[in-house]
């Protein structure tokens, strides 16, 4: 782990059966402490990119090293899931517990903490979030934006050293977009935002990548930076930057 | 889709034991299923109507819906029994009592079908009554102390937690054919309209369990759920179990 090098792609591609390549020949490299942002159109592998560093998908060819160690199979990702937490974008898909504590408890006890450990982690990280009280909650009766930041406090109770969040922000109003950033920017963590969200990502992120062509670069000339600007329908409540 | 109308509710009913709930029900069951002497099934029926009565007083702001609901939750079980007495008074042999055009209704069949009437009726209020007065969470939980087979309560878990989702799922789709001017009527395109909608939620529902295990892989899942509540059985739950189990017993015993 040399300089804190976590993620370190060399030279991956992929294809899903039946159609071109979506990653073809991509280099990537995440160090500790980076905060990045990924953009690109649909279909440029965005998401593709996360499934494969968690091991959901296997690359077709190239070197994936994570924590210093090449990962191939399943139960090389198995260690590297304990690290890397992914938020998926349908919390739905994410919430399967009926309960919110239970959710929440589920992936430290798969880490093998007891169930007081567990529940008093996941008591914690729901606190961190703001979402005392939703203990008892049933999952499936939550609102949208509700089911996010509990979604995210599912990923977060596993205290990763790297948060994988795929289009964190669809589908969420303002207020709770403005607290998932006021979240995102608390974090003692490093972490990779998929989003096609401008805004979003510059004021969550330090640098941003594009994906094209089956690759992904960061152009340096780019520099993230919020704007205050004028539209129509102005006068309804909305936030583009800061306050 | 899953109503839990009658699981709110702080009476003894509510607060008794899941495990016991269970299992009480289970030896009832068992005992009026076997039962065969009248006196003794009466006896069980009244037995059932009296928890459910028990329920439906305690769930004070649904007294005056609880009956109706009641019958309401028994229209399933009733729709097999009709099939039933369509058949059985006409196959069973024995003394002819009435005839129906060529065929002959006997009295031995009459009886076989009233008294699966009565034991399968007694069954279904005892499960709703005891049942339906627990959360559907605290129910998985209580198989899961019983020591039911693992995989069999997390089907339960992820059956109650999906069937919303997949519930929303049909309605948008339903809503989008809608839409689109569909309108359902007794022709091809109908059918295979509905055989797409049916065939589009399969398949979307294979999906999501994909996603939903890769989810749980993510967060280190290795095929074993923990569970985070326990149970611990109360004075009053011994109570209730031990009468009510002699009550059983007692039924058991006199049929013989």
């Amino acid at each position: 782990m040399d300089n804190g090098l976590i993620i370190h792609m060399q030279g991956v591609s992929f294809a899903y059966p039946g159609r071109g390549l979506v990653l073809d020949g991509l280099d990537f490299s995440f160090h500790q402490g980076n905060r990045l942002g990924l953009m690109g159109a649909n279909g440029s592998g965005k998401t593709t990119l996360l499934r494969l560093i968690v091991g959901l998908l296997k690359p077709l060819s190239g070197r994936i090293e994570i924590l210093g160690r090449t990962v191939k199979e399943e139960k090389d990702f198995v260690r590297v899931r304990e690290r890397i937490g992914l938020l998926f974008q349908d919390a739905d898909d994410q919430l399967f517990s009926p309960t919110v504590l239970e959710d929440v408890a589920f992936g430290p006890l798969n880490l093998g903490k007891t169930r007081e450990e567990a529940r008093a982690v996941a008591r914690n990280t729901l606190q961190a979030l703001g979402l005392e009280g939703f203990e008892d909650r049933i999952t499936h009766k939550l609102s949208g934006g509700e089911k996010r930041l509990v979604s995210l406090a599912t990923v977060l109770a596993m205290q990763p050293d790297v948060l994988l969040l795929d289009e964190p922000t669809t589908g969420l109003d303002e207020s709770t977009e403005t607290r998932l950033v006021e979240i995102l920017n608390g974090l003692d963590c490093s972490y990779l935002v998929v989003s096609h969200d401008m805004d979003f990502l510059a004021k969550t992120t330090d640098n941003i990548g594009y994906m094209s062509d089956g690759k992904l670069s960061f152009d340096e000339e780019v520099v993230p930076h919020t704007h205050i600007h004028v539209h129509p329908h102005g006068r309804y409540t909305h936030e583009h930057s800061e306050k | 889709m899953i109503e839990e109308g009658f699981s709110q509710g702080n009476s003894l009913l509510h607060r008794l034991d899941a495990r016991v709930k269970i299992l009480w029900v289970v030896l009832f069951s068992v005992v009026t299923a076997v039962c065969d002497q009248w006196p003794v099934l009466t006896a069980a029926l009244a037995l059932a109507l009296a928890v459910a009565l028990a329920l439906a007083l305690a769930v004070a702001f649904m007294a005056r819906v609880a009956p109706r609901e009641l019958v309401r939750r028994l229209m399933p079980v009733n729709l097999f029994v009709i099939f039933l007495w369509l058949v059985l008074p006409f196959t069973v042999t024995g003394d002819p009592s009435f005839t129906l055009g060529p065929l002959v209704a006997t009295r031995q069949g009459i009886l076989y079908a009233t008294q699966i009437s009565v034991k399968s009726n007694a069954i279904v209020i005892a499960l709703i009554a005891l049942i339906t007065s627990t959360s559907i969470l605290t129910l998985g939980h209580a198989m899961h102390a019983l020591r039911v087979p693992r995989k069999i309560v997390y089907l339960f878990f992820f059956t109650y937690r999906y069937i919303f989702v997949i519930y929303r799922e049909y309605i948008r789709l339903k809503e989008a054919m809608k839409i689109r001017g569909f309108c359902p009527g007794t022709n091809l395109h109908t059918y295979k309209t509905y055989a797409y909608l049916v065939g589009m939620i399969l398949v979307r529902s294979s999906e999501r369990a994909e996603r939903v295990h890769q989810a749980m892989l993510c967060r280190g899942f290795r095929g074993r759920l923990y569970s985070l509540s326990d149970f611990s059985m109360r004075t009053a739950d011994m109570v209730w179990m031990g009468a009510m189990s002699a009550c059983v017993v007692v039924l058991g015993l006199w049929n013989g």
